[in-house]
């Protein structure tokens, strides 16, 4: 395999993952509060043509990604308000916002759908660091979404084990009844994370129109918030973990594409599966209770929480 | 500091308030995607209206039926599911391995006398569904693996199988889009009349009227209720939770399925690349509507079908056609926030009770 | 003695008409582990709810150090140095003991420093003799050792009162006697110890005063030296020594109907509930099962129901091995069961009258041809059952959960007598009822064994098992302590039975040593 090739798969590798990770880590935040959110492609979409839409009209980058941020944080807080104080059914709710973000987004983008923004963000090669062969190109030429992604991944180790906001998070979506008892307010911290995880995903849409393929079209996200979800059961409610699934799933999706050229006998859909096939296996075996390890999925996950029903 | 005004969990809910209270929220919905049909610069009125206009005539009526079908189908699988607390949200790959057993068993199965053969067709989707619902019902009858996220992570693989199959060996030859060809006319459910309304129709009311009998008459539905209820109780009368699991998203998946045989045997008598197209997930939406009835989804099936035929109607004077879409999710939205006035009351405190509520 | 760290005087607390707690006074003072005696429902765990802020007393004041303490939160008496391990631990399974122990402390430290956590929860669990890892994660503990962690939660925080709500319930007596040991070394060291029991023999040898508890009010308080077993059955029964008559004149049958052998069986938390039960009953007779609750009952009726496998020993119906048969088979051949938790195992509240009344036939050819329920025969029985059993509701349309707790139990004891069943296991049937739906409950009861039902009669009122039952085996830590003849036998002696002592008479041999073990 020749350099190119493999910084290519590298680096196409690296922005898959960053692409579906801004989603999947707020998602992880989210369930482990407890609340699952099943409508981030519509929430993915919105963040994508919300970004798209000011960069075609604004030209202004640092406007479009406060826009994704506004427009994820309000479809956050909608959902918080349907799941936690409404205590719907999670299922149903993250249908409704699929369905109400993947229309409007639709809806609203008719007019900048095929149109070139002539504006998106570029890759920033990192002095010294982008010299190192093979890693260098792959990882240190990317665009500042990337970059942010290095920072984001340690960053949500460190808080989800190391500070006490993280212990108390962790304890969030096992729990809240002994939080609640402890003297946390469930409620106020289920939106706080809801609304963090909805941020996310909406910056990961816009991961998608503004960087990754710098247009905007119907439909465009074409199934990356449902990997997100996909990849949050994965890695087991691990941000780290999380990264090496995005990565696994990023290259399995391109070198899948560039192994059909040696085995064309195989499928394409056969590689785009595999994600599902793996995260199904994982899936089974790290929560099933023929196990006398415990579930890592959060204890309370999709169970509203009720005070009074206690 | 708590206001005078507290929120109660209602006992006993009256019919009428059932039924207003989704209508009033549709309504709200409907204004607030006013607001976004405005601000693109639309008037929702006449937007509205002509969208209406749409659906009352004859022909509207007839491809809203028609598109309404499948998410009848895929309404009946998810209520059913959840009529025994089971998140099917596997109905999208199920439709679609449905569909995929269907038009293979209608393209490449033994030629047969065409009632038969008819039948085979109706078997072969729900034994396609039934199949893929079953995958994720084992792990979850067994191991208490969570069933929301196997049937939605299984939703792609079936995806996958079918559009390998669309654009790979069942493709139809010389031809751009990924579709099967069209199975052979004799295979075909005839219209009901000169109504241009498929047969199907009278098979998928028949299978809501039995779901409804099953559901309030016969000793398994009494089990299902029983087991959503308190699946204590029902080990304590001997039931077997399990076997109830395997059995209900078996039957789940079946319904799934015979999205695909209305496809196939009724509507455009093919299979294509993507058929389900989020059929299976307005179909949670739909049983949720539908309060879990089996007629009301064909209620609320026709409903969302006549949405997606009205917006296609209203593309021509310039509004895209995700109006649709975006319409139905504001309807879900606002539907699921009235049921809490369903479930909840707010009342007003009657006299001061000191401060005794922690 | 010092002068009292806690004083409650005249607590009351009522919820809605029933009266937790009505004019409650104690006095607890540092160094000493006070034991709270009673029942079931006599007020004990509502009078510890109030000293630690969870509920807000109607009338009554706390004292603490002699100064008035107004305590209206949770928060209030952490502040006091009040602390309470409930008896479903308040931990979370995913995080370490010392991030439990941390999540709990009101620290406002950003950052975890999990060493220096870990090295002061050592020292602490060190001073008590309390064996806790701390950096192990919860959920690979045992209880015993949860139970550990939730104490030294507690002194983490800061706590000088530290109560525990049956904390001996979920061990085993080995586990119970190494706790003992630990508080009294806290007891030592100056704190106040508060333990909720209704273990007589326990209360005597580990506390030093012992507080009754009866009907909310206080029944006696003594030190654990001055105790006596016939003084604590006299406070926690309520009924002066002597022997009540049962008051039935009828023989039961010879038939052995049901008989255990050796039977043992485990709990939720897979430790030993069941020890050798061994006991036959009779055509028609009522057998009934004494002891203070939590002792093995809900295993017991379980067992017989065939909802708990046993580890050990032989279930036995006409003679016949049923020791493995299913909850089906059992109910097929007429083993009824009435449960104690009716509102969530024994019926089912959302579903009407007509569905609950099937619940264990629907699939007989009475209620069911082809699949299909017979509505009309359900309305049937439903207007029947109504008419026989003088059930109240507003219709057998209406959910039972609308009912009142009489006469769901009326209804649920109308589904389980039909058919005439040959045994009947009642566990707490009377629980809770007024006094006219008990009195009807109980003439179920006796109408079924005229009619030759042989009754398994569970209950913590031994007037009542002495009214009722023709004789009564005492359960004791899951050991049946000793099976008497009503007749022969007077209340202290089963209460003495139930504090564990055995007395004369160990467990009575297998069904007279003809219980067709043949």
């Amino acid at each position: 395999m020749s350099t190119t090739l493999l910084v290519s798969i590298i680096s196409t590798a690296v922005v898959y993952a960053v692409t579906v990770l801004y989603a999947a880590i707020g998602e992880i935040f989210a369930e482990r509060a407890g609340v699952m959110n099943l409508g981030l492609e519509g929430i993915m979409l919105m963040g994508a043509v919300s970004g798209y839409l000011v960069a075609v009209h604004r030209q202004n980058l640092a406007l479009a990604m406060l826009t994704v941020v506004i427009v994820g944080a309000a479809l956050g807080l909608v959902f918080a308000f349907l799941t936690v104080s409404l205590q719907s059914d999670q299922t149903v709710a993250g249908m409704a916002m699929l369905t109400f973000g993947t229309g409007l987004s639709g809806f609203i983008g008719k007019g900048v759908s095929g149109v070139n923004a002539n504006l998106a963000f570029n890759p920033i090669a990192i002095p010294g660091l982008s010299r190192i062969p093979v890693i260098g190109p792959s990882l240190f030429n990317q665009s500042i979404l990337v970059y942010v992604m290095y920072l984001i991944v340690p960053l949500s180790m460190i808080y989800l084990y190391k500070t006490r906001a993280g212990m108390i998070l962790r304890a969030l979506g096992e729990n809240p009844a002994a939080l609640d008892s402890a003297g946390y307010n469930v409620y106020a911290l289920r939106y706080a994370y809801v609304i963090f995880g909805s941020v996310m995903t909406a910056v990961s849409g816009a991961c998608i129109s503004l960087d990754y393929t710098n247009f905007w079209s119907d439909g465009m996200t074409s199934g990356k918030g449902w990997i997100a979800v996909a990849l949050v059961v994965f890695a087991a409610w691990n941000p780290l973990i999380a990264v090496f699934g995005g990565l696994l799933f990023g290259a399995i999706s391109i070198i899948g594409i560039d192994i059909q050229m040696y085995f064309p006998q195989v499928p394409s859909q056969f590689f785009s599966a595999l994600p599902y096939v793996a995260t199904i296996i994982a899936l089974i075996f790290t929560t099933g209770n023929f196990r006398k390890r415990r579930s890592s999925a959060p204890a309370a996950l999709t169970i509203p929480y009720d005070r009074e029903s206690r | 500091m708590r206001g005078r005004v507290y929120i109660k969990k209602r006992t006993g809910v009256p019919t009428w308030y059932r039924i207003l209270n989704p209508v009033l929220f549709v309504m709200l919905a409907l204004v607030f995607s006013g607001i976004f049909l405005t601000a693109v610069g639309f008037n929702p009125l006449t937007v509205y209206a002509k969208m209406l206009k749409t659906i009352c005539s004859p022909s509207g009526l007839v491809r809203s039926i028609e598109a309404g079908m499948p998410l009848m189908l895929t309404g009946l699988a998810v209520a059913f599911g959840y009529r025994m607390n089971l998140n099917n949200i596997g109905a999208e790959g199920q439709y679609a391995l449905g569909a995929v057993f269907c038009v293979g068993f209608a393209l490449y199965g033994p030629v047969m006398p065409p009632l038969l053969k008819i039948i085979g067709m109706f078997i072969a989707a729900a034994l396609g569904g039934a199949a893929a619902s079953l995958i994720a019902a084992i792990p979850k009858a067994f191991w208490g693996v969570n069933e929301t996220i196997l049937t939605m992570m299984l939703n792609y693989i079936f995806l996958y199988v079918l559009n390998f199959l669309m654009y790979g060996p069942w493709k139809m030859l010389n031809q751009m889009v990924a579709q099967t060809r069209i199975i052979d006319e004799r295979y075909w459910l005839p219209e009901i009349g000169h109504t241009g309304i498929n047969s199907v129709l009278i098979i998928i009311i028949l299978l809501a009227a039995a779901l409804q009998f099953f559901h309030t008459k016969t000793t398994r539905g009494y089990q299902m209720e029983v087991i959503r209820r308190s699946p204590r109780a029902a080990q304590y009368a001997g039931m077997s939770v399990a076997r109830n699991i395997l059995m209900v998203l078996g039957v789940s998946g079946a319904i799934a399925g015979l999205a695909g045989f209305a496809q196939v045997a009724g509507i455009i008598h093919r299979v294509q690349a993507d058929l389900p197209n989020n059929a299976g997930y307005t179909g949670i939406v739909v049983a949720f509507l539908a309060g879990l009835n089996p007629l009301v989804c064909l209620l609320v099936g026709f409903f969302f079908g006549a949405l997606q035929i009205s917006a296609v109607a209203v593309q021509i004077t310039g509004v895209p056609s995700q109006v649709a879409m975006m319409i139905q999710g504001s309807i879900m939205l606002f539907v699921i926030a009235g049921e809490f006035f369903i479930r909840n009351q707010f009342v007003r405190r009657k006299t001061t009770e000191g401060g005794a509520d922690a | 003695m010092s002068s009292p760290i806690i004083e409650m005087r005249q607590i009351t607390k009522t919820f809605g008409p029933v009266t937790a707690n009505s004019g409650v006074n104690l006095e607890i003072y540092p160094g000493e582990i006070h034991a709270l005696l009673g029942e079931n429902g006599a007020g004990k765990s509502t009078l510890m709810n109030v000293l630690t802020g969870t509920y807000a007393p109607d009338g009554g004041e706390i004292y603490y150090k002699g100064k008035r303490a107004d305590i209206r939160t949770p928060k209030d008496a952490v502040a006091l140095g009040i602390g309470m391990v409930h008896q479903h631990f308040r931990l979370i399974p995913t995080l370490t003991v010392a991030e439990n122990v941390f999540l709990n402390s009101g620290s406002k430290r950003f950052f975890l420093k999990k060493d220096k956590i870990e090295r002061e929860i050592n020292e602490c669990a060190k001073k008590f003799n309390l064996a806790v890892d701390a950096s192990a994660y919860v959920w690979q503990l045992s209880v015993g050792e949860q139970q550990r962690v939730e104490i030294v939660k507690l002194l983490y925080q800061g706590a000088e009162i530290l109560i525990l709500d049956e904390p001996s319930a979920v061990l085993t007596p080995q586990e119970a006697q190494h706790m003992f040991d630990t508080l009294r070394k806290m007891a030592d060291d100056g704190k106040a110890v508060i333990v909720i029991s209704h273990k007589m023999n326990e209360v005597m040898n580990n506390a030093d005063r012992i507080t009754v508890m009866k009907n909310g009010m206080v029944g006696d308080t003594m030190l654990a030296k001055d105790a006596t077993v016939n003084r604590l059955t006299e406070a926690v029964v309520g009924v002066t020594a002597g022997t009540q008559k049962r008051s039935l004149d009828r023989a039961p049958g010879k038939d052995i109907i049901f008989a255990m052998e050796a039977v043992s069986a485990q709990n939720d938390r897979n430790l030993p509930a069941l020890r050798g039960i061994s006991f036959y009953i009779r055509k028609g007779e009522i057998f009934g099962i004494a002891g203070v609750a939590g002792n093995g009952q809900r295993e017991l009726a379980e067992v017989i129901a065939g909802l708990r496998p046993v580890s050990g020993g032989q279930i036995r119906m006409h003679g016949k091995d049923i020791t493995k048969t299913s909850v089906k088979e059992r109910i097929n051949a007429g083993i009824s069961f009435i449960p104690e938790d009716r509102m969530t195992t024994g019926l089912i509240p959302e579903l009407d009258m007509k569905q609950n009344l099937i619940l264990k036939h629907f699939n007989t050819e009475k209620y069911s041809r082809r699949g299909v329920l017979l509505q009309e025969q359900m309305q049937k029985d439903a207007e029947a059952y109504t008419e026989a059993y003088e059930i109240k509701h507003a219709g057998v349309s209406y959910p039972v959960g609308l009912m009142s707790g009489g006469n769901q139990q009326k209804l649920l004891f109308a589904r389980e007598v039909a058919g005439d069943p040959e045994l009947i296991v009642a566990a707490y049937p009377v629980r809770g009822l007024d006094i006219g739906a008990a009195e009807a409950i109980r003439s179920i009861l006796m109408e079924q064994s005229w009619k030759g039902a042989a009754v398994v009669f569970i209950s913590e009122e031994l007037e009542e098992i002495f009214t009722l039952c023709d004789r009564v085996g005492v359960l004791c830590d899951g050991e049946l302590m000793g099976i008497r003849e009503i007749g022969q036998t007077d209340i202290m002696e089963i209460g003495r039975l139930m504090t564990g002592e055995t007395g004369t008479g160990s467990s009575e041999p297998a069904a007279d040593g003809k219980g067709g073990d043949s």
